[in-house]
């Protein structure tokens, strides 16, 4: 049985990682409220780009343009949005799960699949297993805003234009609640579910449809990209604040029990001593 | 006077909505004006400053990257980045802009990275532009 000392050094350093673990819980409950805001913030400008294309897109009818074009598959590019850090219970593992499995299931080959890799957790893990990793960001800030990640965004849509793969998908968290994140797999190009729930207008272009659709579909990709970047980061830092909770109550549990034990064993300590006084006492009678 | 609602917006959050009597802007094939009872258009605009004539005042902002929307009754800017006048930081500005010549002395003219630096330029210029004019 452990002495007294370790059960007390046992109960100390657990109270010490639940102190940690309360704080990193309340830090990340501060920027899962800035992040839920932030996805909120971009809803309205998701909802109007959305409006425009699609009214552009189907309302003009005959337009092509490479975005919007279905070709010959060669390569497929896959987006995995992770964190930067851990400690967020399965967030990243499960998105990691999912994308390596559908990697696994669809190409037999590196040179059938690209992956662009957000946060150091993807990286590290693809990075690892020598897949073909084409892009890596790592670092971006617990409150994005549009313009430090535009290049990135820019940057993958130019591959997708330049041919380097021929479809994107993008994995990530979608976040539902504080307490319920779901990995949501999208199509990103070529764009395909152009729809909307408002009527559609016909509009005059200034200067032409087809030109409007050349600078439109570039930044409607990208929009879509940063708003999956910001419902990651939100769900993330819900993902980290849950964690974090169960580690705190697991760690006042483990503290009760090991109280439990402690006073057990002290007076297990007691009754032997008085045991052993009676025991000496009634021998020198 | 009859007024036409206009709100900007950017992947950040909503910048500016106001009821204006006009609205005047640079699109990318020229130089634009709105005004209430507009049939619907979408243009590109290009970095540049968006005049709006709000009760004989004008008000400025400062987009990049952006598109002009109009409905009878409504005009929306979407843009990239979008600031009213007020709420340009010079001081950054100026920074960009000296990062940006610096970067543009350095590069070759064909070069990407030199097409990008002047773009950073203009929008640097343009928010000086936008934040000189309302101090006038």
């Amino acid at each position: 049985m452990a002495s007294l000392r370790d059960i007390k050094n046992s109960i100390n350093s657990t109270k010490k990682m639940s102190q940690i673990t309360k704080a990193m819980e309340m830090t990340s409950a501060a920027k899962w409220n800035r992040g839920v805001m932030n996805a909120k913030a971009f809803v309205p400008y998701m909802e109007k780009i959305q409006e425009v294309t699609a009214s552009i897109a189907i309302g003009s009818g005959g337009v092509n343009h490479p975005m919007l074009q279905h070709r010959p598959v060669k390569k497929t590019g896959y987006i995995v949005m992770t964190s930067d850090r851990g400690l967020a219970g399965a967030f990243n593992s499960n998105v990691i799960r999912r994308v390596h499995q559908a990697i696994q299931s669809r190409h037999k080959s590196n040179d059938e699949f690209a992956i662009i890799a957000i946060g150091r957790v993807a990286r590290d893990f693809f990075v690892k297993r020598g897949m073909n990793v084409i892009l890596e960001i790592v670092g971006i800030s617990d409150q994005p805003n549009f313009e430090s990640i535009k290049d990135i965004t820019s940057a993958t849509v130019g591959m997708f234009t330049d041919e380097t793969f021929d479809e994107l998908y993008i994995y990530y968290n979608h976040y539902h609640s504080a307490i319920s994140q779901e990995v949501s797999e999208k199509k990103l190009l070529p764009l395909s579910d152009l729809s909307s729930s408002h009527k559609l207008i016909s509009y005059e272009f200034e200067p032409s449809a087809e030109e409007i659709l050349e600078v439109l579909l570039p930044q409607y990709a990208e929009s879509l990209i940063y708003g999956a970047l910001l419902d990651s980061k939100a769900s993330e830092h819900a993902a980290r604040m849950t964690a974090m909770r169960n580690a705190t109550d697991n760690a006042k549990e483990m503290i009760k029990n090991y109280s439990l034990i402690y006073n057990r064993a002290r007076q297990a300590a007691i009754t032997q001593e008085i045991a052993e006084i009676v025991g000496g006492a009634a021998a020198l009678e | 006077m009859k007024t036409i609602k206009v709100s900007v917006v950017t992947p950040d959050g909503p910048v500016y909505e106001s009821d204006v009597e006009m609205v005047s802007t640079k699109a990318q094939s020229g130089e634009l004006g709105i005004l209430p009872g507009h049939i619907p258009m979408v243009a590109p605009l290009q970095i540049g400053a968006v005049r709006l004539k709000k009760e004989g005042n004008m008000e400025f902002i400062a987009v990049s990257g952006g598109f002009l929307e109009v409905r009878p009754d409504q005009v929306t800017i979407l843009a990239q980045s979008a600031e009213t006048a007020s709420e340009i930081d010079v001081e950054r500005a100026l920074r960009a802009k000296e990062r940006a010549e610096q970067r543009m002395r350095d590069q070759k003219a064909e070069h990407i990275d030199f097409r990008r630096a002047e773009l950073a330029l203009q929008r640097a210029i343009n928010r000086l532009a936008v934040s000189e004019r309302r101090m006038l």
